[in-house]
């Protein structure tokens, strides 16, 4: 192996950078110029049929339908690189949301308990789904599949529709801003950057990625793998409380239907591998899980505007998936070995 | 020895710590006499098969400490259990008067015990730093210090004299297999362990960089940290180890001061008989007949170059070469799981395709993979379905031709004995399993066979067993291509072999080479330590 730049032993600068670019998915750039292209293409054929696409509403809009996704997918994104994954997390988000409108019932001083409890169901979820994975060696997708089976059954044992009804100050979630900025823009921004920081500058992170890559050299490397398996469950189902904790303003109220409707398990599954995260673990990162969201949602928007039938949506959705996934294969079998 | 990082809370056991329990000074030229480690009566079974029975080893500080012994003596598994990877079924460790008992890998890296894995244990896709410090980053608070991780490990790396070459934030994937192994020492290094514990460190490394790593390995024991070192090499115990403990079939033999006993003792205590008797007899001139399997000029795109060889029916064609050398890939090529790209193979004489493993069993080629458990059986299958794996899938049930030999009396042709045809394969032996591989291939008739590591994992009786087969197989008209990076074996059972490095061959070497000789040809460096 002949490098070049290695004679050189390099200052302390070029050292902290390479750590940077390592940490940081390396495959975060070239996601992102696809999803100018996505863009770009977009923008063409939509104005093309005299609709409004590169205006500050639809852009907006776009952001905003971004938000439910991108939160979710962020944690999904720490689950999926500790080489797990979350099928659960659709009828969490449903629980959130009808759990949190039923405490608060338009009450605004029950916004903080109503909080806390859903947080903590997060929490309980999460955990669940992590003990199942690693101390009974349950396969994550089947586990998790069994622990949303579970909440869903719970849920249309309790609920037909609507219930409960969120404070009104609580609505600001969802529709407030501060100036121009959506304060759900920010939320998902708080979280992407949030999860990005922790997979990039903590202990935590850092063995998110080793367990991933090999659990077994985790864990004779003396990092307590199961803990790590654990805590990515735990930290995944959190953005799915918070997705749910979002969608429920939006919506006003709690409904059984609000997170698989949305299709937020396989959604946000999707959205990670198209952001260049490897299924199998320990490669990728949170920066292309959001331009794997914005694609899906520009999609979305652009066959929304264009009001055409939305079986044609999701054929293009799946060929894009299946596309970068592809992409990703061939890149891997080129740098192989 | 860089020092310990800044603000490193975890890390265990910093060099001071290791000095004070062992009073360096002294250790340096005579080590305490107390041990530092012991593991007294140490059991254990996988799968209900013992794999140690009633094992001691006791080590002291400031010594090398060899454990030897055959592949399947044992040595990996009492490591592992030193280092919390496995629990012991039976007995006890005492470190440092203390008993110890580690349920994790953890435990024992912060009770002062670390351990060099024998196969590589990085991960390709992060970074030199993060794999030395993996579990034990520098941290403060919860957040990873990369400055401090980075320049810890450029010293560490510069201690070691590879800081050109071997950059902290190298992803590990693009290094190379020595580069990579480099690393694994330099992770080692960075435990400043009591007990440091090296499972066959050498394996892949230059005569040039064994000694870089004994001049580490002398200066840890002058800090009086005491060494478990592992190893077939009997040359490099003598010349690194204090003191030599000899397991064989999971027992111990014995423990002996190094400079009290003799190459001849150790391999007697090993193998249980005089290495002369091990191998069956070669290929007499006669018994070597036309060229059945040949390549000229093949050629793997970053792998293999240039590759020219024959194998001949009825005879043993050894390939050696150090980890990495391009012996398996080869071996790969040739059965077309990873085809050649360039050049040309021929079968009797005749150019042939072979673009998939499918292709090269209808030719009546075979291939004991290096794996067997991954790659050569399905372990929850019965003897009889691994048995016809391979003809099951060329598309007929029963025996093309003569349909006169069943399954049933194949097995007893190898003497699979112990186990019924029904038995998932899982629960047999190392050899009986390596038995029921080479039946799936003597099932589709195969004459030329590919063994990659034929005696891994396999306990002494049964490897001269396996050996025999083989001979037998060569005598009755097989062509046979046989990797191996045990020298001995490589040596006794190659009528001829041909020595790979970087991906070329190296050189061809008569029957019976010495030692020496192959490791010139598979690391281009003359040995120093065999010329002196």
């Amino acid at each position: 192996m002949t490098t070049p730049q290695a004679t050189m032993p390099g200052g302390p600068g070029t050292r902290i950078q390479g750590f940077r670019s390592s940490v940081a998915s390396t495959n975060a750039a070239p996601i992102y110029l696809v999803l100018l292209a996505i863009f770009l293409a977009a923008w063409v054929i939509v104005s093309l049929a005299g609709r409004p696409f590169l205006t500050i509403d639809n852009l907006t809009s776009m952001l905003v339908r971004s938000v439910a996704l991108g939160i979710v997918a962020a944690g999904q994104t720490v689950v999926i690189l500790a080489g797990s994954l979350d099928l659960s997390v659709a009828y969490l988000i449903s629980v959130a949301a009808l759990v949190s409108s039923l405490i608060m019932s338009g009450d605004p001083s029950k916004i903080g308990i109503a909080i806390a409890a859903v947080l903590g169901i997060g929490v309980v979820v999460g955990l669940t789904n992590g003990l199942l994975v690693t101390k009974l060696r349950i396969n994550a997708f089947i586990a998790t599949l069994g622990v949303g089976l579970i909440l869903r059954g719970l849920l249309n044992a309790a609920f037909d529709n609507f219930a409960g009804k969120v404070a009104p100050e609580f609505e600001v979630l969802g529709y407030g801003s501060i100036g121009p900025i959506p304060l759900s823009v920010l939320l998902l921004s708080a979280t992407v950057l949030g999860v990005w920081f922790l997979l990039r500058s903590t202990r935590f992170g850092h063995h998110v990625y080793a367990v991933g890559g090999s659990e077994e050299t985790a864990r004779l490397s003396g990092v307590r793998s199961h803990r790590i398996i654990i805590g990515a469950h735990i930290l995944c189902c959190l953005t799915a409380v918070l997705t749910g904790l979002f969608l429920v303003a939006r919506i006003r109220a709690g409904a059984p239907w609000i997170g698989p409707d949305g299709g937020y398990d396989l959604e946000s599954i999707a959205a990670v591998v198209v952001g260049g995260t490897a299924l199998a673990g320990g490669r990728g990162g949170v920066w292309g899980t959001l331009a794997g969201v914005f694609i899906l949602a520009i999609i979305d928007n652009a066959f929304n505007a264009l009001q055409f039938n939305s079986f044609v949506k999701d054929v293009v959705r799946g060929v894009i998936i299946i596309a970068a996934v592809a992409i990703y294969a061939q890149r891997e079998r080129r740098a192989g070995r | 020895m860089p020092d310990e990082p800044a603000g490193s809370e975890t890390a265990p056991m910093p060099g001071p710590a290791a000095a004070t329990a062992a009073a360096p000074s002294a250790a340096a030229t005579a080590p305490a006499l107390t041990p530092i480690l012991e593991m007294r009566g140490i059991t254990k079974s996988f799968f209900g098969v013992p794999v140690l029975r009633d094992v001691d080893l006791d080590v002291r500080a400031g010594e090398v400490h060899a454990v030897l012994g055959e592949n399947g003596a044992g040595k990996s598994t009492l490591m592992k259990i030193l280092a919390g990877a496995h629990q012991p079924d039976g007995g006890t460790i005492v470190l440092d008067g203390q008993e110890v008992k580690f349920g994790h890998p953890s435990e024992a890296q912060n009770a002062g015990v670390s351990i060099i894995y024998q196969e590589f244990t990085l991960l390709p896709e992060r970074t030199v730093a993060q794999n030395i410090y993996l579990g034990r980053e520098p941290h403060r608070g919860p957040f990873v210090d990369t400055r401090a991780m980075g320049k810890a490990t450029a010293e560490l790396l510069r201690s070691l004299n590879v800081e050109a070459a071997i950059r902290p934030n190298k992803v590990v994937r693009s290094l190379s297999i020595a580069q990579q192994q480099t690393v694994e020492i330099a992770k080692a290094l960075s435990f400043h362990s009591k007990v440091l514990v090296m499972d066959e460190p050498t394996a892949a490394l230059s005569p040039h960089e064994v000694a870089a790593l004994f001049e580490r390995v002398r200066l840890l024991r002058e800090r009086g940290v005491a060494i478990v070192y592992i190893s077939h090499r009997l040359r490099e115990i003598f010349e690194i180890a204090q003191r030599v403990t000899v397991l064989k079939d999971g027992r111990k033999v014995g423990t002996s001061e190094v400079a009290a006993t003799s190459t001849r003792e150790l391999v007697k205590q090993m193998v249980g008989r005089d290495l002369a008797h091990y191998f069956p007899p070669r290929a007499t001139p006669g018994e070597v007949a036309e060229p059945r399997l040949a390549v000229r000029g093949g050629g793997v795109t970053g792998l293999l170059h240039d590759i020219n060889i024959e194998v001949k029916r009825g005879e043993i064609l050894g390939i050696g070469g150090l980890a990495g050398s391009g012996r398996t890939e080869l071996a790969q090529a040739l059965f077309g799981v990873r085809p050649f790209d360039t050049g040309e193979v021929q079968l009797d004489g005749k150019a042939i395709r072979i673009r998939s493993a499918r292709q090269a069993v209808r030719r009546h080629m075979g291939f004991v993979t290096e794996d067997r458990k991954i790659e050569g059986l399905v372990l929850p299958l019965s003897v009889r379905d691994n048995s016809l794996l391979a003809l099951r899938s060329l598309g007929s049930f029963f025996r093309r031709g003569t349909g006169a030999l069943t399954i049933a009396e194949l097995l007893r042709t190898l003497e699979l004995r112990g186990a019924g045809l029904e038995r998932e394969v899982r629960f047999l032996s190392g050899g009986n399993q390596q038995k029921v591989v080479l039946a799936k291939w003597l099932a589709c008739e195969a004459q030329i066979l590919i063994f990659d590591e034929p005696t891994r994992g396999i306990d002494v009786g049964a490897k001269a067993g396996i050996h025999d087969l083989m001979r037998q197989l060569a005598r009755n008209g097989a062509a046979i291509l046989m990797i191996s990076s045990e020298l001995p074996e490589l040596i006794g059972m190659s009528d001829r072999v041909v020595v790979l490095r970087n991906g070329k061959i190296a050189g061809e070497l008569p029957p019976g080479p010495t030692e020496s000789a192959i490791m010139f040809l598979a690391t281009g460096e003359q040995d120093v330590a065999s010329a002196a």
